[in-house]
């Protein structure tokens, strides 16, 4: 048995070497927080799975370009399965693991669910797509939105088809808005209905209608609207109810003048594409998109195709575009604070300006609710089953196609 | 609503009507003679879509020519799938018959999941963007081949039961089925072939369906309910009143969505289904039970 005795030289030397390792542990903690581990948390599969799968293939080419920019960001992918009850629990999980900022979550329930658990543990949240108005309107001091509003996208989508239509001379008197009974399509239902009459359009809005987007086609809805015979067909669909709406005009021959989508997704996703094929042309839709005359753009472009060989940086660039402006926001944010802690951290990001990036619209900077005032719209249309930004001038690659060709002779 | 919206969509809603008739028809004859309420019909008649799906992306065959073998291959599925699984639970109570059948359906719906995945799909025939115009109506021309078809197989199906030993016997069996038993009819072999033939007509409405409608495994739930909404409707067990109610439903919904909402379609058939099950219990065509 050994006996170890302190004697005074030991203990001096003990004491020398605790003040050193005090002396020396803000370093250390800097040192640890040189890289900001982010939880990119997505429904990567259940009913969002489309959408929360474009937005990961962002998530996947994001880093390299961050890098490129002198951000250093260690992302954890999380499936939220589409789920509120998964993502609060996953949010949790992911915070005890040591991220340091969450970013997601594409629909506004699971966004909800992520933002109360932020808001308790003191995370930042930096949202990447999720349109409901009341996310930033519940006082939450832990989450910005670089994301319109549902009244946004219906306000801004409108302004567009006037522009639009105005710039290429197209005689419009009257509009149909069909749009899908969902969440989604309702709430943007509520916003037209509110913000419609406000912005003095020159055409008049006959009649709204909506329709259940699991119904086993869209015949009769399109006979309807074949009674009406509107100037301009306004909707809101997913993917899946666009194509049955698609074919059942095909077939019916029902052609308006144009066909606008004043912010909704499903004219976009590659689903459609494939399913009607030629008929995806000319169909338009006003929202925030990927500025392909950006630089940053153009490098997430490169580097999308490298991480995600199989898929088309054009039709998964809002989706991915959103999702790497919100892991930016967190990475220049954690830049400019040199910490990780919530409080530091989420002071840098609501104090954000940053100026070159990849979404149309200004600078990304916050208001006091955390919301972006300056997203911009802008007008794709598919052509050549590809989107294309086409209005306004200043990001479009080329000139939109007015009137909408004839379903006839397309190849 | 003008007289010409009306009348394309009530055309509309009958040529649909008559393809759910023979999907609720599958549904009826099942329960007519086994007894067994089938929880699984919507998850058979989307799998019969992805078996024409996969017939005509392989060999290119017309999903309405290709409702034949399918309707054939379900028959033996059916048959297969009564003598094995549900013909021990035929006299267990109605909690397990269910659990049995809902288990089924989870399994299926899973299995295509996997397979297919849950994009929806569908088959670009033709004429399928084809249409008739009679005066001022237009009239797809799949859903008129599509509703022909279902009537064949239906004017079959009851000539079967009609003109046949065996569709007699069953008839009898469902009518009887001490009496059938006492007579020295094989009462296995005919729920057996009950089943089959229930799931042949869902084979074959599934199979007419791919050509009108795009399919994806999460379809199934729907097609399970709106088939009980019908053959309630018409009358549980009842083939004339499967396809009455199938027509019936499929008018109403289309009417409703052009005098109404489309959104309200499902209302007008549901709140017909509250309305016939407070008035009329045993369905449209149902024999009241003594």
């Amino acid at each position: 048995m050994t006996h170890t005795t302190i004697d005074r030289r030991r203990l001096m030397t003990g004491a020398a070497a605790l003040s050193a390792g005090a002396i020396a542990a803000p370093s250390i903690v800097r040192a640890q927080a040189k890289k900001l581990k982010i939880a990119v948390m997505l429904p990567r599969s259940g009913f969002f799975a489309q959408a929360g799968q474009s937005c990961h293939r962002g998530a996947l080419a994001s880093p390299k370009v961050l890098a490129d920019l002198g951000y250093n960001v260690e992302l954890v992918h999380i499936d939220t399965e589409t789920n509120a009850d998964v993502a609060r629990t996953q949010a949790e999980k992911a915070i005890n693991e040591g991220a340091r900022c969450i970013v997601g979550a594409f629909e506004s329930g699971q966004t909800l669910a992520i933002a109360q658990v932020c808001e308790q543990r003191q995370v930042p949240l930096s949202i990447n797509v999720a349109a409901a108005p009341n996310i930033t309107e519940q006082g939450y001091k832990y989450l910005v939105r670089n994301f319109p509003t549902g009244g946004q996208l219906v306000t801004n989508g409108v302004k567009l088809i006037d522009a639009v239509t105005k710039a290429k001379g197209l005689d419009v008197k009257t509009a149909v808005f069909l749009h899908a009974n969902d969440t989604f399509g309702t709430a943007q239902r509520g916003a037209m209905d509110k913000i419609f009459p406000t912005l003095n359009m020159p055409f008049k809005l006959v009649e709204s209608i909506s329709y259940d987007p699991k119904a086993q086609d869209l015949s009769v809805e399109v006979t309807k609207l074949r009674s009406i015979n509107p100037d301009l067909l306004m909707i809101v669909t997913r993917a899946g109810d666009a194509i049955k709406l698609t074919r059942d005009m095909v077939r019916q021959k029902f052609e308006p003048k144009a066909i606008f989508s004043p912010g909704s997704p499903g004219l976009y996703d590659e689903e459609f594409y494939q399913a009607v094929g030629p008929y995806a042309d000319f169909f338009f839709y006003n929202l925030p998109w990927a500025n392909p005359k950006s630089q940053m753009t153009q490098a997430l472009e490169a580097s999308f195709k490298a991480a995600n060989p199989n898929n088309r940086f054009a039709v998964d660039s809002f989706n991915a575009g959103f999702t790497f402006e919100a892991l930016l926001v967190a990475a220049d944010a954690f830049k400019r604070a040199g910490a990780e802690d919530g409080p530091t951290l989420m002071k840098a990001i609501r104090e954000t300006s940053i100026k070159d990036h990849v979404m149309t619209g200004g600078p990304i900077a916050f208001n006091e609710k955390g919301d972006n005032p300056n997203i911009g719209a802008v007008s794709v249309q598919n052509i050549n089953r590809t989107p294309t930004v086409v209005f306004p001038k200043d990001v479009a690659v080329t000139d939109p196609v007015l009137p909408m060709p004839s379903w006839q002779g397309r190849k | 609503m003008t007289f010409p919206l009306f009348a394309e969509v009530f055309l509309k809603g009958i040529l649909t009507g008559l393809v759910y008739g023979l999907m609720a028809l599958g549904l009826s004859v099942i329960f007519g003679v086994v007894r067994v309420v089938n929880f699984a019909h919507g998850e058979f008649a989307v799998l019969a879509m992805y078996a024409a799906f996969v017939l005509f992306g392989l060999y290119k065959v017309d999903p309405i020519i290709a409702s034949v073998p399918v309707a054939f291959a379900f028959f033996l599925i059916g048959y297969g799938l009564q003598r094995t699984i549900v013909q021990p639970f035929v006299t267990r109570p109605q909690h397990e018959q269910f659990i049995l059948l809902v288990g089924l359906a989870l399994v299926l719906v899973n299995a295509m999941l996997m397979v297919f995945g849950p994009e929806s799909r569908q088959v670009d025939l033709p004429y399928s963007l084809d249409t008739w115009m009679i005066g001022p109506l237009m009239i797809d021309k799949v859903r008129v081949y599509g509703a022909l078809a279902a009537l064949v197989v239906t004017a079959a199906l009851f000539a079967f039961f009609r003109f046949t030993l065996t569709g007699t016997a069953i008839r009898a069996a469902a009518d009887n089925l001490v009496g059938a038993a006492v007579v020295g009819l094989d009462v296995k072999k005919l729920y057996a072939l009950s089943f089959g033939v229930g799931l042949a007509c869902v084979g074959a409405a599934g199979s007419i369906m791919t050509a009108l409608t795009d399919m994806t495994p999460m379809l199934a739930p729907s097609y399970t309910l709106l088939a009980f909404t019908i053959v309630i409707v018409g009358g549980l067990g009842s083939m004339a009143g499967a396809l009455g109610g199938g027509l019936l439903i499929g008018a109403a919904e289309a009417v409703a969505s052009a005098a109404i909402s489309p959104s309200m379609k499902s209302m007008v058939s549901f709140g017909l289904l509250v309305i016939v099950l407070a008035l009329r219990p045993q369905g449209l065509f149902g024999k009241a039970e003594s």
